[in-house]
Protein backbone atom coordinates (compact mmCIF):
# COMPACT_ATOMS: atom_id res chain seq x y z
CA UNK A 1 0.00 0.00 0.00
CA UNK A 2 0.97 3.42 -0.73
CA UNK A 3 2.17 5.76 2.29
CA UNK A 4 -0.03 8.92 2.18
CA UNK A 5 1.26 12.22 2.61
CA UNK A 6 -0.16 15.34 3.67
CA UNK A 7 1.23 17.82 1.08
CA UNK A 8 -0.77 21.00 1.75
CA UNK A 9 -2.57 22.49 5.16
CA UNK A 10 -4.06 25.58 6.64
CA UNK A 11 -6.51 27.02 8.70
CA UNK A 12 -8.33 30.00 9.46
CA UNK A 13 -7.56 32.01 12.48
CA UNK A 14 -10.52 30.50 15.09
CA UNK A 15 -12.78 33.45 16.24
CA UNK A 16 -15.92 34.71 15.75
CA UNK A 17 -17.43 35.54 11.97
CA UNK A 18 -20.85 36.64 12.81
CA UNK A 19 -21.70 37.84 9.07
CA UNK A 20 -20.07 34.80 7.34
CA UNK A 21 -21.58 31.26 6.99
CA UNK A 22 -20.19 27.74 7.39
CA UNK A 23 -19.09 27.20 3.94
CA UNK A 24 -17.47 30.72 3.98
CA UNK A 25 -15.74 28.97 6.13
CA UNK A 26 -15.11 25.82 4.65
CA UNK A 27 -14.18 27.42 1.67
CA UNK A 28 -11.65 29.68 2.77
CA UNK A 29 -9.62 26.70 4.85
CA UNK A 30 -10.02 24.64 0.94
CA UNK A 31 -8.37 27.07 -0.86
CA UNK A 32 -5.63 28.50 1.37
CA UNK A 33 -4.84 24.30 1.86
CA UNK A 34 -4.56 24.52 -1.92
CA UNK A 35 -2.74 27.24 -2.11
CA UNK A 36 -0.08 26.14 0.56
CA UNK A 37 0.91 22.95 -2.32
CA UNK A 38 0.08 25.03 -5.40
CA UNK A 39 -2.72 23.03 -6.83
CA UNK A 40 -6.20 23.86 -7.76
CA UNK A 41 -9.76 22.36 -6.79
CA UNK A 42 -9.37 20.51 -10.82
CA UNK A 43 -6.80 18.54 -9.06
CA UNK A 44 -8.62 16.77 -6.28
CA UNK A 45 -10.33 14.01 -6.81
CA UNK A 46 -12.54 13.62 -4.01
CA UNK A 47 -13.89 15.87 -0.77
CA UNK A 48 -13.89 14.57 2.63
CA UNK A 49 -15.82 17.32 4.86
CA UNK A 50 -16.72 16.83 8.35
CA UNK A 51 -19.13 19.58 9.99
CA UNK A 52 -21.60 18.86 12.52
CA UNK A 53 -24.26 21.62 12.63
CA UNK A 54 -25.47 21.43 8.92
CA UNK A 55 -26.04 19.10 6.11
CA UNK A 56 -24.60 18.68 2.79
CA UNK A 57 -21.48 21.31 3.79
CA UNK A 58 -18.88 19.41 1.07
CA UNK A 59 -21.30 19.77 -1.91
CA UNK A 60 -22.14 23.87 -0.26
CA UNK A 61 -18.33 24.48 -0.47
CA UNK A 62 -17.55 22.89 -3.29
CA UNK A 63 -20.19 25.18 -4.86
CA UNK A 64 -18.28 28.43 -4.02
CA UNK A 65 -14.97 27.23 -5.13
CA UNK A 66 -15.29 24.71 -7.86
CA UNK A 67 -18.22 21.86 -8.67
CA UNK A 68 -16.42 19.47 -10.33
CA UNK A 69 -18.66 16.64 -9.91
CA UNK A 70 -16.16 14.67 -7.86
CA UNK A 71 -17.36 12.16 -4.81
CA UNK A 72 -18.19 13.57 -1.75
CA UNK A 73 -18.60 12.25 1.61
CA UNK A 74 -20.15 14.28 4.42
CA UNK A 75 -18.70 13.22 7.78
CA UNK A 76 -20.22 13.75 11.33
CA UNK A 77 -18.76 12.09 14.31
CA UNK A 78 -18.73 14.44 17.51
CA UNK A 79 -15.68 16.03 17.96
CA UNK A 80 -13.86 13.51 16.56
CA UNK A 81 -14.98 14.74 13.42
CA UNK A 82 -12.34 16.87 11.20
CA UNK A 83 -9.92 13.78 12.11
CA UNK A 84 -12.61 11.28 10.71
CA UNK A 85 -13.28 13.17 7.24
CA UNK A 86 -8.83 13.27 7.38
CA UNK A 87 -8.77 9.44 7.87
CA UNK A 88 -11.45 8.88 5.34
CA UNK A 89 -9.34 10.75 2.71
CA UNK A 90 -6.51 8.58 4.04
CA UNK A 91 -8.02 5.42 3.45
CA UNK A 92 -9.08 6.34 -0.20
CA UNK A 93 -5.58 6.61 -1.13
CA UNK A 94 -4.10 3.56 0.91
CA UNK A 95 -6.83 1.80 -0.97
CA UNK A 96 -5.64 3.11 -4.08
CA UNK A 97 -8.97 4.87 -5.13
CA UNK A 98 -7.52 8.02 -5.59
CA UNK A 99 -4.10 10.39 -5.08
CA UNK A 100 -5.38 13.48 -4.23
CA UNK A 101 -8.00 14.03 -2.21
CA UNK A 102 -9.31 17.60 -0.13
CA UNK A 103 -10.34 17.24 3.83
CA UNK A 104 -12.34 19.70 5.61
CA UNK A 105 -13.22 20.72 9.09
CA UNK A 106 -15.57 23.44 9.74
CA UNK A 107 -17.94 24.44 12.45
CA UNK A 108 -19.72 27.87 13.48
CA UNK A 109 -20.74 27.71 16.93
CA UNK A 110 -22.80 29.67 19.72
CA UNK A 111 -20.74 31.10 22.37
CA UNK A 112 -21.56 29.77 26.11
CA UNK A 113 -22.54 26.23 26.85
CA UNK A 114 -23.15 23.84 24.46
CA UNK A 115 -26.82 22.52 24.65
CA UNK A 116 -26.95 18.96 24.23
CA UNK A 117 -30.14 17.88 21.98
CA UNK A 118 -32.57 15.72 23.07
CA UNK A 119 -32.59 12.17 22.31
CA UNK A 120 -33.94 9.07 23.02
CA UNK A 121 -37.31 8.60 24.50
CA UNK A 122 -37.01 10.09 28.04
CA UNK A 123 -40.44 11.55 29.38
CA UNK A 124 -38.57 14.88 30.94
CA UNK A 125 -35.44 16.92 29.93
CA UNK A 126 -32.66 15.11 32.17
CA UNK A 127 -30.34 18.32 32.95
CA UNK A 128 -30.79 19.47 36.71
CA UNK A 129 -33.09 16.48 37.67
CA UNK A 130 -30.78 13.65 36.90
CA UNK A 131 -27.36 15.00 37.72
CA UNK A 132 -25.86 17.09 34.90
CA UNK A 133 -25.38 16.10 31.53
CA UNK A 134 -23.19 19.90 29.92
CA UNK A 135 -19.68 19.25 28.54
CA UNK A 136 -18.22 20.83 31.74
CA UNK A 137 -19.93 18.41 34.18
CA UNK A 138 -19.34 15.27 31.73
CA UNK A 139 -15.59 16.67 32.15
CA UNK A 140 -15.45 17.85 35.79
CA UNK A 141 -16.76 14.33 36.59
CA UNK A 142 -13.86 12.03 34.77
CA UNK A 143 -11.62 14.49 36.37
CA UNK A 144 -12.18 13.84 39.78
CA UNK A 145 -12.63 9.88 39.31
CA UNK A 146 -8.39 10.58 38.53
CA UNK A 147 -8.22 12.74 41.84
CA UNK A 148 -10.33 9.97 43.75
CA UNK A 149 -7.67 7.16 42.14
CA UNK A 150 -4.64 9.14 42.18
CA UNK A 151 -5.21 12.15 44.47
CA UNK A 152 -4.88 14.79 41.43
CA UNK A 153 -5.02 18.32 42.86
CA UNK A 154 -7.16 21.09 41.36
CA UNK A 155 -4.02 22.93 41.16
CA UNK A 156 -2.77 20.40 38.77
CA UNK A 157 -5.54 20.47 36.58
CA UNK A 158 -5.22 24.45 36.82
CA UNK A 159 -2.20 24.11 35.68
CA UNK A 160 -3.17 22.63 32.00
CA UNK A 161 -4.93 25.70 31.46
CA UNK A 162 -2.44 28.32 32.69
CA UNK A 163 0.13 26.19 30.47
CA UNK A 164 -2.09 26.05 27.24
CA UNK A 165 -3.17 29.51 27.27
CA UNK A 166 0.64 30.35 27.67
CA UNK A 167 1.18 28.60 24.45
CA UNK A 168 -1.56 30.61 22.76
CA UNK A 169 0.65 33.50 23.15
CA UNK A 170 3.19 32.75 20.38
CA UNK A 171 -0.22 31.73 17.78
CA UNK A 172 -1.40 34.02 15.39
CA UNK A 173 -4.33 31.50 14.95
CA UNK A 174 -5.45 31.06 18.50
CA UNK A 175 -8.74 32.72 19.29
CA UNK A 176 -7.25 33.75 23.01
CA UNK A 177 -3.36 34.91 22.76
CA UNK A 178 -3.51 35.66 27.11
CA UNK A 179 -1.40 34.57 29.88
CA UNK A 180 -3.87 33.22 32.89
CA UNK A 181 -1.43 32.43 35.88
CA UNK A 182 -3.28 30.03 38.21
CA UNK A 183 -4.54 32.76 40.43
CA UNK A 184 -6.60 34.04 37.85
CA UNK A 185 -7.62 30.04 36.84
CA UNK A 186 -8.36 29.21 40.04
CA UNK A 187 -10.31 32.22 41.05
CA UNK A 188 -12.38 32.49 38.01
CA UNK A 189 -15.78 31.39 37.65
CA UNK A 190 -16.63 27.60 38.78
CA UNK A 191 -18.49 26.04 36.06
CA UNK A 192 -18.48 22.64 37.21
CA UNK A 193 -16.42 21.38 40.09
CA UNK A 194 -13.21 21.45 39.89
CA UNK A 195 -13.31 23.48 36.16
CA UNK A 196 -13.50 26.98 36.45
CA UNK A 197 -14.37 28.65 33.30
CA UNK A 198 -10.62 29.36 32.21
CA UNK A 199 -10.32 25.30 32.60
CA UNK A 200 -13.25 25.28 29.94
CA UNK A 201 -12.65 25.40 25.71
CA UNK A 202 -13.69 28.39 23.99
CA UNK A 203 -16.74 27.59 21.64
CA UNK A 204 -15.83 29.76 18.54
CA UNK A 205 -16.08 29.36 14.85
CA UNK A 206 -13.25 27.95 12.82
CA UNK A 207 -11.89 25.91 9.23
CA UNK A 208 -8.82 23.83 8.86
CA UNK A 209 -8.34 21.95 5.37
CA UNK A 210 -5.68 19.10 4.16
CA UNK A 211 -4.80 18.12 1.11
CA UNK A 212 -3.68 14.55 0.77
CA UNK A 213 -1.60 12.54 -2.15
CA UNK A 214 -0.11 9.11 -2.63
CA UNK A 215 3.48 8.72 -2.46
CA UNK A 216 3.88 8.38 -6.35
CA UNK A 217 1.70 11.91 -6.83
CA UNK A 218 3.27 14.34 -4.63
CA UNK A 219 7.00 13.04 -6.25
CA UNK A 220 5.32 13.31 -9.28
CA UNK A 221 4.31 16.89 -8.58
CA UNK A 222 7.84 17.91 -6.98
CA UNK A 223 5.55 18.01 -3.71
CA UNK A 224 8.09 15.93 -1.20
CA UNK A 225 9.86 19.18 0.24
CA UNK A 226 7.29 19.79 2.72
CA UNK A 227 5.34 16.66 2.55
CA UNK A 228 4.04 14.94 6.06
CA UNK A 229 3.95 11.20 6.12
CA UNK A 230 0.78 10.68 8.18
CA UNK A 231 2.46 7.16 9.93
CA UNK A 232 -1.00 5.95 11.29
CA UNK A 233 -4.24 6.40 11.78
CA UNK A 234 -6.37 4.60 14.84
CA UNK A 235 -10.37 5.40 15.02
CA UNK A 236 -12.14 4.00 17.68
CA UNK A 237 -15.63 3.85 19.51
CA UNK A 238 -16.49 3.21 22.95
CA UNK A 239 -15.90 -0.40 24.00
CA UNK A 240 -18.01 -1.55 26.65
CA UNK A 241 -16.76 -0.27 30.03
CA UNK A 242 -18.78 -0.47 33.51
CA UNK A 243 -19.87 2.82 34.64
CA UNK A 244 -20.01 4.11 30.28
CA UNK A 245 -24.09 3.87 30.56
CA UNK A 246 -24.52 6.93 32.47
CA UNK A 247 -20.49 8.28 33.18
CA UNK A 248 -18.90 8.97 29.67
CA UNK A 249 -15.92 7.27 29.40
CA UNK A 250 -13.11 9.02 27.73
CA UNK A 251 -10.04 7.00 28.46
CA UNK A 252 -11.24 3.37 27.21
CA UNK A 253 -11.72 4.95 23.61
CA UNK A 254 -8.84 6.75 23.84
CA UNK A 255 -6.30 3.75 24.61
CA UNK A 256 -7.76 1.73 22.25
CA UNK A 257 -7.45 4.55 19.30
CA UNK A 258 -3.37 4.95 20.33
CA UNK A 259 -2.91 1.62 20.86
CA UNK A 260 -4.17 1.30 16.99
CA UNK A 261 -1.50 4.02 15.93
CA UNK A 262 1.05 3.34 17.75
CA UNK A 263 1.20 -0.58 16.56
CA UNK A 264 1.02 0.51 12.82
CA UNK A 265 3.15 3.18 13.25
CA UNK A 266 5.41 1.02 15.01
CA UNK A 267 6.45 3.75 17.36
CA UNK A 268 5.53 4.33 21.01
CA UNK A 269 5.23 7.36 23.35
CA UNK A 270 8.91 7.78 24.05
CA UNK A 271 9.31 8.55 20.31
CA UNK A 272 6.86 11.85 20.09
CA UNK A 273 8.35 15.14 20.10
CA UNK A 274 5.47 16.76 20.65
CA UNK A 275 1.70 16.07 21.02
CA UNK A 276 -1.92 18.04 20.15
CA UNK A 277 -4.62 15.84 22.62
CA UNK A 278 -7.97 16.91 23.06
CA UNK A 279 -7.85 19.37 26.19
CA UNK A 280 -11.62 20.04 25.94
CA UNK A 281 -11.59 20.81 29.42
CA UNK A 282 -8.37 20.88 31.49
CA UNK A 283 -9.60 17.96 33.43
CA UNK A 284 -9.51 16.17 30.53
CA UNK A 285 -5.67 16.89 29.16
CA UNK A 286 -4.63 15.21 32.32
CA UNK A 287 -6.38 11.71 31.67
CA UNK A 288 -5.06 11.67 27.82
CA UNK A 289 -1.64 12.16 29.07
CA UNK A 290 -1.93 8.89 30.49
CA UNK A 291 -4.24 7.39 27.87
CA UNK A 292 -1.61 8.38 25.42
CA UNK A 293 1.41 6.99 27.06
CA UNK A 294 3.02 9.81 27.80
CA UNK A 295 3.46 9.35 31.77
CA UNK A 296 2.87 5.93 33.67
CA UNK A 297 -0.91 5.34 34.88
CA UNK A 298 -1.48 7.85 37.38
CA UNK A 299 1.37 10.06 37.27
CA UNK A 300 -0.93 12.43 35.02
CA UNK A 301 -0.45 15.53 38.37
CA UNK A 302 2.83 14.64 38.28
CA UNK A 303 3.72 15.50 34.52
CA UNK A 304 2.51 19.26 34.11
CA UNK A 305 3.86 19.62 37.63
CA UNK A 306 6.72 18.94 36.23
CA UNK A 307 6.68 21.31 33.99
CA UNK A 308 7.67 18.63 30.75
CA UNK A 309 4.38 19.02 28.79
CA UNK A 310 4.90 22.88 28.05
CA UNK A 311 7.09 24.00 25.17
CA UNK A 312 10.87 23.47 25.88
CA UNK A 313 10.06 20.28 27.68
CA UNK A 314 10.59 16.67 27.15
CA UNK A 315 7.07 16.37 25.67
CA UNK A 316 5.32 19.33 24.83
CA UNK A 317 1.70 19.57 24.80
CA UNK A 318 -1.17 21.31 23.19
CA UNK A 319 1.29 24.02 22.12
CA UNK A 320 -1.15 26.12 19.51
CA UNK A 321 -2.71 26.87 22.61
CA UNK A 322 -4.77 23.82 22.84
CA UNK A 323 -8.40 23.37 22.91
CA UNK A 324 -9.08 25.76 25.67
CA UNK A 325 -7.02 28.80 24.50
CA UNK A 326 -7.08 28.45 20.30
CA UNK A 327 -10.59 27.25 20.65
CA UNK A 328 -12.75 24.24 19.49
CA UNK A 329 -14.86 24.97 16.54
CA UNK A 330 -16.11 21.10 17.08
CA UNK A 331 -16.01 19.74 13.42
CA UNK A 332 -12.49 21.96 12.11
CA UNK A 333 -10.80 20.70 15.80
CA UNK A 334 -9.60 17.42 14.43
CA UNK A 335 -7.45 18.77 11.26
CA UNK A 336 -6.46 21.99 13.12
CA UNK A 337 -4.84 19.44 15.51
CA UNK A 338 -2.81 18.23 12.33
CA UNK A 339 -2.25 21.19 10.65
CA UNK A 340 -0.09 22.93 13.98
CA UNK A 341 1.48 19.16 14.12
CA UNK A 342 2.83 19.49 10.49
CA UNK A 343 3.21 23.00 11.13
CA UNK A 344 6.48 22.07 13.41
CA UNK A 345 7.05 18.68 11.29
CA UNK A 346 7.73 21.35 8.64
CA UNK A 347 10.03 23.58 10.81
CA UNK A 348 7.49 26.21 10.06
CA UNK A 349 5.89 27.32 13.72
CA UNK A 350 7.91 30.34 14.22
CA UNK A 351 7.91 31.30 18.02
CA UNK A 352 6.49 28.38 19.22
CA UNK A 353 8.60 25.67 17.40
CA UNK A 354 9.20 22.83 18.84
CA UNK A 355 12.85 22.02 17.83
CA UNK A 356 14.12 19.32 15.65
CA UNK A 357 10.32 17.66 15.67
CA UNK A 358 10.28 14.35 13.42
CA UNK A 359 7.16 12.32 14.95
CA UNK A 360 3.87 14.23 16.40
CA UNK A 361 0.76 12.48 17.14
CA UNK A 362 -2.91 14.26 17.45
CA UNK A 363 -6.15 12.92 19.39
CA UNK A 364 -9.46 14.19 19.30
CA UNK A 365 -12.15 12.32 21.50
CA UNK A 366 -16.02 13.02 20.42
CA UNK A 367 -18.30 11.84 23.35
CA UNK A 368 -20.92 9.10 22.54
CA UNK A 369 -17.85 8.10 21.79
CA UNK A 370 -15.40 8.19 19.08
CA UNK A 371 -11.75 8.82 19.34
CA UNK A 372 -9.11 9.72 16.52
CA UNK A 373 -5.21 9.29 16.76
CA UNK A 374 -2.95 10.04 13.91
CA UNK A 375 0.85 10.20 13.98
CA UNK A 376 2.66 12.12 11.39
CA UNK A 377 6.41 11.89 10.77
CA UNK A 378 8.51 15.00 8.68
CA UNK A 379 10.59 12.84 5.87
CA UNK B 1 -73.89 13.83 45.75
CA UNK B 2 -70.03 14.31 46.54
CA UNK B 3 -67.53 12.70 43.98
CA UNK B 4 -63.95 11.11 45.84
CA UNK B 5 -61.10 12.90 45.00
CA UNK B 6 -59.33 11.30 42.56
CA UNK B 7 -55.57 10.56 42.88
CA UNK B 8 -53.25 11.16 40.31
CA UNK B 9 -50.72 8.57 40.53
CA UNK B 10 -47.08 9.55 39.41
CA UNK B 11 -45.54 9.34 36.24
CA UNK B 12 -41.82 7.45 35.61
CA UNK B 13 -39.28 10.76 35.32
CA UNK B 14 -37.02 8.60 33.32
CA UNK B 15 -37.73 5.60 30.96
CA UNK B 16 -36.03 2.66 33.56
CA UNK B 17 -38.36 4.19 36.60
CA UNK B 18 -41.22 1.84 37.66
CA UNK B 19 -44.06 1.98 40.39
CA UNK B 20 -44.85 -1.52 41.67
CA UNK B 21 -48.04 -2.59 42.53
CA UNK B 22 -47.92 -1.02 46.30
CA UNK B 23 -46.70 2.14 44.62
CA UNK B 24 -43.39 1.76 45.21
CA UNK B 25 -41.21 3.05 43.01
CA UNK B 26 -38.21 2.19 41.65
CA UNK B 27 -35.16 1.62 39.39
CA UNK B 28 -35.90 -0.89 36.75
CA UNK B 29 -32.42 -2.65 35.03
CA UNK B 30 -31.55 -5.26 33.39
CA UNK B 31 -28.65 -8.30 33.90
CA UNK B 32 -27.19 -10.67 31.47
CA UNK B 33 -28.49 -14.29 31.77
CA UNK B 34 -24.60 -14.81 30.26
CA UNK B 35 -21.52 -12.64 31.62
CA UNK B 36 -23.72 -10.62 34.03
CA UNK B 37 -22.97 -6.90 32.95
CA UNK B 38 -26.02 -5.03 34.18
CA UNK B 39 -27.37 -2.20 32.25
CA UNK B 40 -29.99 0.54 33.42
CA UNK B 41 -33.19 0.27 31.27
CA UNK B 42 -34.83 -3.18 29.25
CA UNK B 43 -32.63 -3.93 26.60
CA UNK B 44 -32.45 -7.17 24.64
CA UNK B 45 -29.07 -7.94 23.87
CA UNK B 46 -25.72 -7.46 25.96
CA UNK B 47 -23.49 -4.34 24.99
CA UNK B 48 -20.50 -6.17 26.28
CA UNK B 49 -20.91 -9.87 25.96
CA UNK B 50 -22.75 -9.63 22.77
CA UNK B 51 -25.08 -12.36 24.13
CA UNK B 52 -29.01 -12.33 22.25
CA UNK B 53 -31.94 -11.85 24.33
CA UNK B 54 -30.50 -13.28 27.69
CA UNK B 55 -31.01 -10.31 29.51
CA UNK B 56 -32.82 -10.38 32.78
CA UNK B 57 -34.97 -7.62 33.76
CA UNK B 58 -33.56 -6.14 37.58
CA UNK B 59 -34.93 -4.39 40.01
CA UNK B 60 -31.98 -2.32 41.38
CA UNK B 61 -31.10 -1.69 44.80
CA UNK B 62 -31.52 1.44 47.11
CA UNK B 63 -28.28 1.23 48.44
CA UNK B 64 -24.72 2.65 46.98
CA UNK B 65 -21.68 4.81 47.28
CA UNK B 66 -20.54 7.90 46.02
CA UNK B 67 -18.16 6.90 42.74
CA UNK B 68 -17.78 10.51 41.23
CA UNK B 69 -19.67 13.60 41.14
CA UNK B 70 -19.00 17.49 40.13
CA UNK B 71 -20.76 20.19 41.92
CA UNK B 72 -22.83 22.42 38.85
CA UNK B 73 -22.72 25.95 38.96
CA UNK B 74 -23.65 27.03 35.89
CA UNK B 75 -26.23 24.60 33.52
CA UNK B 76 -28.73 25.27 30.96
CA UNK B 77 -31.15 27.84 31.05
CA UNK B 78 -33.67 27.76 33.68
CA UNK B 79 -31.75 25.05 35.95
CA UNK B 80 -31.01 25.81 39.50
CA UNK B 81 -27.73 25.53 40.62
CA UNK B 82 -25.33 24.99 42.81
CA UNK B 83 -26.47 20.87 42.91
CA UNK B 84 -24.50 17.68 42.70
CA UNK B 85 -24.53 15.50 40.03
CA UNK B 86 -23.61 12.34 41.81
CA UNK B 87 -22.41 8.88 39.95
CA UNK B 88 -23.07 5.90 42.64
CA UNK B 89 -22.47 2.63 42.34
CA UNK B 90 -25.62 0.57 43.32
CA UNK B 91 -25.42 -2.77 45.81
CA UNK B 92 -25.67 -5.82 44.07
CA UNK B 93 -24.83 -4.31 40.59
CA UNK B 94 -25.00 -1.20 37.81
CA UNK B 95 -24.22 2.49 38.47
CA UNK B 96 -26.65 5.10 38.45
CA UNK B 97 -26.67 9.37 37.59
CA UNK B 98 -28.76 11.59 39.69
CA UNK B 99 -28.88 14.23 42.35
CA UNK B 100 -27.50 14.23 45.43
CA UNK B 101 -29.37 16.06 47.87
CA UNK B 102 -29.90 16.70 51.99
CA UNK B 103 -25.97 17.56 52.26
CA UNK B 104 -24.08 20.94 51.33
CA UNK B 105 -22.88 21.34 47.92
CA UNK B 106 -18.99 21.43 49.11
CA UNK B 107 -16.43 19.50 48.22
CA UNK B 108 -15.18 19.21 51.93
CA UNK B 109 -18.55 17.52 52.84
CA UNK B 110 -18.19 14.79 50.21
CA UNK B 111 -16.48 11.75 50.22
CA UNK B 112 -15.79 9.35 47.75
CA UNK B 113 -17.54 5.79 48.65
CA UNK B 114 -19.71 7.36 51.02
CA UNK B 115 -22.75 5.27 51.58
CA UNK B 116 -26.07 7.09 49.61
CA UNK B 117 -29.43 5.62 49.17
CA UNK B 118 -31.98 6.17 46.42
CA UNK B 119 -34.79 8.39 47.36
CA UNK B 120 -38.22 8.96 45.19
CA UNK B 121 -39.44 12.86 45.34
CA UNK B 122 -41.29 14.77 42.92
CA UNK B 123 -39.54 15.77 39.95
CA UNK B 124 -40.61 19.26 40.71
CA UNK B 125 -37.88 19.44 43.79
CA UNK B 126 -35.42 19.93 41.56
CA UNK B 127 -37.05 21.39 38.44
CA UNK B 128 -39.79 23.74 39.64
CA UNK B 129 -43.80 23.40 39.09
CA UNK B 130 -43.15 22.37 35.38
CA UNK B 131 -42.35 18.88 35.99
CA UNK B 132 -45.19 18.03 38.92
CA UNK B 133 -47.05 14.89 38.16
CA UNK B 134 -43.62 13.30 37.88
CA UNK B 135 -41.30 10.78 40.05
CA UNK B 136 -37.43 10.88 39.99
CA UNK B 137 -34.53 9.02 41.93
CA UNK B 138 -32.36 10.98 43.99
CA UNK B 139 -29.63 10.40 46.47
CA UNK B 140 -29.49 11.17 50.50
CA UNK B 141 -26.73 10.53 52.84
CA UNK B 142 -26.95 6.86 54.18
CA UNK B 143 -24.89 7.33 57.59
CA UNK B 144 -21.54 5.78 58.50
CA UNK B 145 -22.49 2.53 56.83
CA UNK B 146 -19.61 0.59 56.57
Amino acid sequence: MTDVYVVGIDMIRFGRYPERAVVDLASEAALLALDDCGIGIKDIQALYSGNIGETMTGQRTLQLIGQTGIPVVNCTNACATGATAFREGWMAIKAGIHDTVLCIGVEKMAPGMIVKKKVGNEPLPAEGLIGSETMPAVFATVGLEHSRKFGTTLEQFAKVSVKNHHHSIFNPKSMYRKETPLAEVLSAEMIAYPNTKLMCSVNVDGAAAAVLMSDRKARERGLTRRAVRVRASGLASDAWSERNQVMQDVNTVSRQAARTAYEMAGAGPEDLDLVELHDCFATAEILHYENLGLCAEGEGGRLIDSGETSLGGRIPVNVSGGLLSKGHPLGATGIANIYEIVTHLRGEAGERQVQGARLGLTHVVGLGSACAVHILERV
Amino acid sequence: MQQPPTIESPRPATSYTRIDEMGTPYLLGSRCGECAAVFLGVRENCGRCCARRRMQPLRLAVRGRLYSYTIVYRSYPGIRVPFISAIVDLEEGGTIKGNLVEIEPNPDKLAYGMPVRVVFRGAESALGEEAAGYVAHFFVPDGDRS
